[in-house]
């Protein structure tokens, strides 16, 4: 995509002093001042300015929690523009930020004793890491912001602050010229912003480098688990009634099958889905291979292992299913935990799944196979 | 705890030092350690560390990085591969296109699609 000159947007579209409320129906949209996160109004010469804290209400904790769990993480929005975090001056520092409302809390928690403007960019609700990717958080974007908030008479200088992570999407030489502001790369982290400032606007190379410690990993795999669930919503249902119809073929009756080979397999499914959902995401770093799918298998057959010693009743028809189709799944969920991860290439991704994808497809076929065979024959 | 490392020898990264200005920016964004600065010209240091995001291609002055930037994203990739414009994965997994000539200018950065929105 993108092959060949597009038409640029062009910077000058945006009439300096536009109200930013022009995205449509959406929410995000709308009067900056009457969000329930601010306190109140900072005058500036370019008009007041919505002024915010750096401690976070009730109401914000119980909205990152829901979506720390994976729901209406896609409409979870701040009003584009400009902020001021405590009681700037034109001399504080300008952070950018994205208008995911997570990314804005935690960035006014981090700099909860600093006095900043903070200057918030449409990235439609996405954190600031996959907005760069998208290009929402953009040069076009940024420079565009810059202009409409009037923010070059609000601040005496003319530097931005952007966390690092904008600048795959960001060309800081490029918004220079397009805007008059110069970008500095402030570090990865917001918890390291003080120390950046105090040193100068130096951040040291720890502070440059991503990272992915288990408690990075460990929130992540709520929204994981909650995806797989989602799923199995309208998955296990089925899967037990198809158990219960092996059983009317069988002979053995639709609903003692459906309460043997059925809860098996629901018991398994989910197995599956804690091992490559959960324990995949936590063990990462120990887990034998580099290729998320082959990390994924182990935790798989483990539990396929476990279900072994668990039914010893259980059909050997049936088992073998289980011990195919268990690591498949679980290696599908750990290959789809790369988009969470911070560290694989879309080259690798690709690599991996030309690999594993027809495998955990043979694998998960097979073990179906059996399974019914397994039902049929019981 | 052991480093994390994805796959050996895949990544698009290319480096062109005879272009490169020393100015050290990629140094600085590079979110992996990739790159350093060997008699002030760039060198790719750990390139099977280079997560493809794009970061230095993007604000290196001198068009002396190419990197097919996307993000390594499984659920994007089928997304894609099933033509669904899917949410279920924050990012997309085409790869941006890297920036050819000088006209790489005002959007060096990703474009945005007509999103209809200020
Ligand atoms: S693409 Fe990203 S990870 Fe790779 S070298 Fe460039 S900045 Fe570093
Ligand atoms: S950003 Fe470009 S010019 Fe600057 S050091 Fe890196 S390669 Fe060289």
């Amino acid at each position: 995509m993108n092959a060949g000159p597009q038409p640029m947007p062009l910077l000058s579209q945006v009439p300096p002093q536009e109200p930013l409320s022009c995205c449509g129906a959406e929410e995000s949209c709308g009067d900056p001042l009457a969000q329930p996160f601010v306190l109140g109004a900072v005058d500036t010469p370019a008009g007041p300015v919505p002024q915010v804290g750096g401690e976070l209400s009730r109401a914000d904790h119980r909205g990152t929690l829901r979506v720390r769990l994976g729901f209406g993480r896609h409409d979870y929005k701040v009003v584009p523009g400009l902020y001021a975090l405590n009681r700037p001056t034109p001399d504080s520092p300008v952070l950018v930020s994205a208008n995911y409302k997570l990314s804005f809390d935690h960035l006014r928690r981090e700099a909860h004793d600093l006095d900043a403007w903070l200057l918030v960019l449409d990235t439609k609700g996405v954190n600031v890491w996959c907005a760069a990717g998208k290009g929402t958080m953009g040069t076009a974007e940024l420079a565009g912001r810059v202009r409409s908030s009037g923010l070059e008479r609000v601040v005496s200088h003319r530097k931005l602050i952007l966390p690092q992570l904008a600048a795959p999407g960001v060309a800081a030489h490029l918004v220079k010229k397009h805007c008059g502001f110069g970008v500095s790369y402030g570090p990865v982290l917001a918890q390291d912003l003080s120390a950046f400032l105090a040193a100068g606007m130096k951040a040291d190379p720890a502070m440059r480098r991503v990272s992915f410690p288990l408690r990075a990993r460990t929130v992540l795999v709520p929204v994981e688990l909650t995806q797989v669930l989602l799923v199995y919503l309208w998955l296990l249902p089925i899967v037990l009634v198809l158990a219960g119809l092996g059983g009317l073929v069988s002979g053995l009756g639709f609903w003692s099958a459906m309460a043997g080979a059925g809860l098996r397999a629901v018991g398994a499914m989910l197995l599956a889905a804690l091992a490559g959902a959960v324990a995949s995401p936590i063990l990462l770093p120990w887990l034998p291979g580099r290729a998320f799918s082959l990390k994924g298998l182990w935790p798989g057959l483990a539990g396929a292992a476990l279900l072994w010693g668990l039914w010893p009743g259980a059909a050997d028809a049936e088992l073998l299913a289980w011990c195919l189709a268990v690591p498949a799944l679980s290696s599908f969920l750990a290959m789809n935990f790369t988009g969470a991860s911070t560290y694989t290439s879309l080259s690798g991704v690709k690599k991996e799944m030309r690999r594993a994808v027809p495998l955990q497809i043979a694998a998960t076929a097979l073990g179906l196979g059996l399974w019914v065979y397994a039902l049929v024959a019981a | 705890m052991p480093a994390l490392r994805y796959l050996k020898d895949v990544v698009s990264l290319k480096a062109a030092p005879e272009l490169c200005l020393g100015c050290g920016l990629c140094v600085e964004v590079c979110p992996q350690g990739v790159l350093a600065l060997v008699d002030k010209r760039v060198v790719v240091a750990d390139r099977d560390a280079c997560m493809e995001c794009g970061a230095c291609m993007t604000n290196c002055p001198a068009e002396a990085l190419w990197v097919e930037a996307g993000v390594g994203c499984a659920q994007a990739v089928l997304n894609s591969a099933f033509g669904r414009k899917g949410n279920a994965c924050c990012c997309v997994a085409e790869p941006r296109a890297p920036q050819q000539g000088l006209q790489t200018s005002l959007d060096a950065a990703p474009r945005r699609k007509s999103s209809g929105c200020c």
